[in-house]
């Protein structure tokens, strides 16, 4: 079994407080402000170390920086490190949503803040659409793999399937084509 | 209300296990369930509830808690935050375990493989949808087009300024 008490490891303390720093400082994306926390500030990981830990976040389903902490905090501290780390990270930010969320409540009907919201929406849309373009043009797409990705598009977008219907069919014959085409 | 809250904690844990690539590839599906099936709120609700999360320090997750606290206030917030994290972690701290064994084992790259393209597609689709349920004028259009343009042809420009920017056309009543 994996070692879970490395000479100076981080204590699940530690852990708890890093997160929740990075939790919080991060707007639009929080995992650069990890990496900085993990590779550069603490030296926690090396930078292959964390690589390694990213790709196996994002082969995990769920959302790929509280799968990190979980990684991070079971590789120090086991159980107790994953939760001290997934608390710190999430805990914090959960208030201030919430906080932000009431006064939305409050005076999002007042037409100055509706409409600055109209617009700040309109940009939020914009990050998401570059985010996709962006990973759209990596070099796994740059093969018959691309069809998946369009197949995903048409499916979900267009043809607006149930999405664990498209990823049982979708995702095995992926994963299938991927081993054919790596004989 | 419980019934809700039951609907919310069944709904998030199923997105938990099928967000292959985070959070933006099940919007679509956080979409079509809490909009078309459940009809909570409309598009344009969702939307704003979007970007409210995107415009807040912390993981973009976090819209999962605001989607809950509009359904069904503080306890739907804690439930939905719970559901859509704790399947992803358990299987995470499970595999996490197990992982190092299989470093440069072929069949990890294979796997690696697969999905990146299928979660490609979801992404793009989650911007798809995203744009249709905020945009409903042709400047907000020009606003969401402006933003990806930009956020691709600059190396470094923090995403908040560019929610400000449209934040600020939004005020001056053009959008």
């Amino acid at each position: 079994m994996t070692e879970t008490r490395l000479p100076g490891a981080p204590s699940a303390a530690e852990l708890f407080l890093r997160f929740t720093q990075v939790g919080a400082s991060g707007f639009g994306g929080v995992m650069p402000w990890a990496r900085r926390m993990l590779v550069e500030e603490r030296r926690w990981l090396s930078d292959e170390e964390f690589s390694e830990a990213l790709s196996l976040c994002q082969v995990l389903p769920g959302p790929n920086i509280v799968n990190m902490a979980v990684c991070v905090g079971t590789r120090f501290r086991g159980a107790r490190g994953a939760i001290a780390a997934f608390s710190g990270l999430l805990c914090l930010p959960f208030a201030i949503i919430l906080v932000l969320g009431a006064l939305f409540t409050q005076y999002g009907e007042l037409p100055a803040i509706s409409a600055a919201f109209r617009g700040i929406s309109a940009a939020a849309a914009g990050l998401i659409v570059a985010m996709g373009l962006k990973m759209a043009a990596s070099r796994r797409l740059r093969s018959p793999m691309a069809v998946f990705a369009l197949a995903a598009f048409v499916g979900i977008a267009l043809v607006r399937l149930p999405l664990g219907v498209f990823l049982l069919a979708a995702a095995p014959a992926s994963v299938a084509a991927a081993a054919w085409r790596a004989r | 209300m419980s019934e809700a809250l039951a609907q919310l904690a069944i709904d998030f844990s199923l997105l938990s296990l099928f967000a292959f690539g985070g959070v933006i590839t099940v919007l679509p599906e956080m979409h079509r369930n809490v909009v078309e099936v459940h009809g909570w709120m409309s598009g344009a609700e969702f939307a704003q509830l979007f970007a409210l999360a995107q415009a807040s320090p912390g993981p973009n997750i976090l819209v999962v808690s605001l989607i809950g606290w509009k359904v069904a206030g503080l306890a739907g917030a804690a439930v939905a935050t719970a559901a859509v994290c704790a399947p992803s972690s358990v299987l995470t701290y499970a595999v996490s375990r197990v992982w190092q064994r299989f470093r440069g084992a072929r069949w990890r790259n294979v796997v690696e493989d697969g999905l990146v393209p299928v979660t490609v597609g979801l992404m793009l689709a989650g911007g798809y949808l995203i744009t249709l349920a905020a945009d409903h004028s042709v400047l907000a259009f020009v606003i969401t087009a402006a933003t990806a343009g930009t956020v691709l042809t600059t190396t470094r420009i923090h995403p908040l300024w560019l929610l400000a920017a449209g934040g600020l056309l939004g005020l001056a009543g053009w959008v």
